[in-house]
């Protein structure tokens, strides 16, 4: 990578590319979302690959030189044969490669897939559902044959894997989406050339909780609840009324919008800083606060009720980040 | 056959209960199977999910979590709270198809080196009817 470093130095123009793997379209979006500073980047920088907005091939990108693009930025996880190639094939031609939103840094809510497997889902998604009618029993497979030749599908894979999983990653850009802010420091520190140490995650160092507007104090709650349980919010912490927030254990860098909007942290953010995993740390964090009042006498059943409030663990606290946790997917049999 | 699976345990022992409960049953020559690998923790409230999920997976069968009984905690309420959390945690494992039974938490005081005993002789009986963890990381 150094022998390219001259190359920057002079006043090229930034090549940069945008790729779409398993995802909503959302990042994308959230580029467009900078609104008139695209005009900006457009004036540093030379747009190479973005299937979602132009019409560009991937043989354009295989014919590029090895490193002959700048920037790239990935967005979704890794689902297919398709996302695998593509991934490896960009991560080839590109200098610096950027996980860019939740599912490419933690696999996002696509990594959710991880408690089924491939012939689950295709259950759910092509066969046995109420709006489905399927007498034939079609599934996508990898080739099929028809009259004029034959047709091929990338293959679909048991386990959602995130982008550091498949390739080496240079830089991860969190969030669902990352907002303009967060995205803008990205785009600057490359055009400055002031980009941190390999391996950073472009984002504050603290928690969602430090850019949160509620009052905080002590926390301890007596039962869990949904926001649409609470009649009138107070204008304090979420987590103090007994809604489940992962703010604690969510990097910020988002502004605490959710909370502005009277909704709780649902942890796009990914972990904090030095955190192995995020879900486990939220559960620390949930269940030391939990019925603490009075615990000295509450019998083990009393607990065993308080702690079965928590109705769906994985969905709850790895909305974002299944695959990248550390126990990854559902052991199938 | 080749030879009977033995389970690799991880023991998290609090300081002032659990972990001299483990050193009177040394001191005492109790017998218990040498299955277990114990960490001396200041208190079990100390013990994070993210421990007990990483021995798993990189290759405990089972984790046991020990502590101070009720009203005993040096600090007042870390047993509450490692309570809590590995019943939330069991929860999860559940969900993941993990047998939740992995991973288990008593209250040992200092002065039951035979719980002690008693707790790990059970808990490897439990773990070889169960066999090896399907979270061990695949070795190259």
């Amino acid at each position: 990578m150094n022998k390219e470093k001259k190359e920057t130095g002079k006043k090229k123009k930034l090549q940069l590319a945008f790729y779409w793997a398993a995802s909503c379209g959302g990042c994308e979006i959230a580029v467009l979302d900078i609104d008139e500073k695209i005009l900006d980047v457009v004036a540093v920088a030379d747009i190479l690959f973005w299937p979602v907005a132009m019409d560009f091939k991937y043989k354009d990108v295989e014919a590029m030189k090895d490193n002959h693009i700048d920037v790239c930025f990935f967005n979704g996880s890794i689902r297919t044969s398709e996302q695998e190639h593509i991934a490896k094939l960009l991560r080839k031609k590109s200098k610096v490669l950027v996980a860019f939103g939740a599912c490419a840094c933690n696999g996002g809510i696509p990594g959710l897939a991880n408690i089924a497997n491939k012939e689950e889902v295709f259950n759910v998604s092509y066969l046995n559902n109420p709006s489905t009618d399927n007498p034939k029993k079609t599934v996508p497979k990898t080739s099929v044959k028809v009259k004029e030749g034959t047709l091929t599908l990338p293959e679909f894979y048991d386990t959602v894997k995130t982008l550091d999983q498949t390739v080496d990653v240079d830089y991860y850009l969190p969030g669902c989406p990352p907002t303009p802010d967060l995205i803008m420091t990205a785009v600057g520190a490359i055009v400055e050339n002031k980009l941190p140490p390999k391996g950073s995650v472009i984002g504050p160092l603290k928690s969602v909780c430090d850019e949160c507007r509620f009052e905080k104090s002590e926390k301890k709650i007596k039962e869990i609840k949904r926001i649409y349980e609470i009649d009138k919010l107070e204008d304090k912490c979420l987590l103090e009324q007994g809604i489940i927030c992962m703010g604690p254990a969510t990097r910020g860098g988002c502004e605490a919008r959710c909370l502005d909007a009277n909704m709780p942290c649902t942890g796009c953010g990914g972990p904090t800083p030095n955190s192995l995993d995020q879900g486990a740390k939220m559960m620390s964090a949930l269940a030391s606060i939990l019925g603490i009042e009075g615990e000295e006498k509450m019998s083990d059943e009393e607990v065993e009720e308080l702690i079965n409030q928590v109705v769906d663990p994985v969905g709850t606290f790895y909305k974002y980040g299944l695959p990248a946790a550390l126990i990854n997917r559902k052991v199938m049999k | 056959m080749g030879k009977e699976f033995e389970p690799n345990i991880i023991g998290f022992l609090c300081n002032w209960c659990s972990y001299a409960g483990a050193d009177l049953a040394g001191t005492s020559r109790m017998k218990y199977p040498p299955n277990i690998k114990s960490i001396r923790v200041m208190c079990s409230g100390r013990v994070d999910p993210v421990f007990v999920l990483e021995a798993l997976r990189k290759g405990a069968d089972g984790v046991l979590v020990a502590g101070c009984h009720p009203g005993d905690c040096h600090y007042q309420s870390g047993n509450y709270k490692a309570n809590r959390r590995m019943k939330l945690l069991k929860k999860l494992l559940e969900d993941m198809a993990v047998d939740p039974g992995r991973v288990r938490f008593e209250y040992i005081s200092a002065s039951e080196g035979a719980k002690f005993a008693s707790v790990v002789t059970e808990f490897v009986d439990e773990l070889k009817k169960m066999g090896p963890s399907p979270l061990k990381e695949v070795k190259a």
